[in-house]
């Protein structure tokens, strides 16, 4: 265990300098952290492939600007976040439905069949007209159920602030599915 | 709202939109194909940065603050190298 530790600061520390093969070696390890933890923001695969790329590509950018005396695991999910956040910025819709952005959720035979599919578009266009510090923190936090602490670190803001964020979300797609017809 | 209203909501956001993750760690998703290629194929394609300084704007607003004191009260000069 403390060989391994070791072992990991010393290809964090490589990492830093330049060399390659020791930033493969992190990627390897840590791509399908990376991977997931992007799908649960984006729930949509392929775009969470392209994300994880753009996320290695930042942290090869940034590697000189990584304590390594931290952990490189949330670090890393920081800038995947960052990332994701990024891309729901530019994919934002802005006016009426979303399409079928939600459409390619991976997992949708686990969707309840009695739901119908209209009230599921208009949860998934709920979702989707959140502001995206707010959608994240909501996909997060009541989807994911990841824990707070967590989701505070990969967005860089305090627990309360996520707590914060959480119930403006939960009034914002409350209000939203109300004028829809919807009460949960 | 209360914890209850809360809770309704999440359960109508779960069935809606459930979880990514499989309670049985194998089916996982994982990525479908090799990244890794792609990844040194942007890294070689960045243009190597060259060796610059970059100076954040409040440095330059601060310099321009303290040029326009000395401009305009130049008598000030004299007081702040004092207290400098």
């Amino acid at each position: 265990m403390a060989g391994d530790v070791l072992l990991e600061q010393q290809i964090v520390l490589e990492f830093r300098g330049g060399d390659t093969a020791a930033f493969e070696a992190l990627f390897r390890r840590y791509q399908r952290d990376v991977f997931r933890w992007i799908l649960r923001i984006v729930r949509d695969h392929a775009i969470a492939e392209d994300l994880t790329i753009e996320t290695f590509f930042r942290i090869h950018r940034a590697r000189e600007r990584f304590d390594a005396s931290r952990e490189f695991a949330p670090w890393a999910r920081r800038i995947a976040t960052r990332a994701a956040l990024d891309w729901i910025r530019v994919h934002r819709p802005e006016h009426g439905m979303p399409g079928d952005f939600f459409e390619d959720a991976p997992s949708p035979p686990a969707a309840d069949p009695v739901l119908s599919g209209e009230i599921r578009r208009h949860v998934a266009t709920a979702l989707a007209l959140l502001p995206p510090k707010l959608r994240i923190a909501a996909v997060l936090a009541l989807i994911e159920e990841r824990p707070q602490k967590e989701i505070a670190d990969a967005l860089g803001i305090t627990v309360a602030a996520v707590k914060l964020r959480v119930f403006r979300a939960t009034r914002k797609l409350r209000n939203h599915l109300d004028q829809q017809g919807i009460r949960p | 709202m209360n914890t209850r209203e809360t809770h309704r909501l999440k359960t109508l956001l779960q069935t809606a939109l459930p979880p990514t993750r499989d309670p049985d760690p194998e089916r996982n998703p994982v990525p479908t194909r090799d990244l890794w290629p792609e990844i040194r194929r942007r890294i070689a394609a960045e243009p190597a940065s060259p060796a610059r300084v970059s100076i954040p704007w409040f440095d330059w607003a601060l310099a321009g603050g303290v040029a326009l004191v000395a401009v305009s009260l130049p008598a000030a000069v004299p007081l702040f190298f004092y207290y400098l």
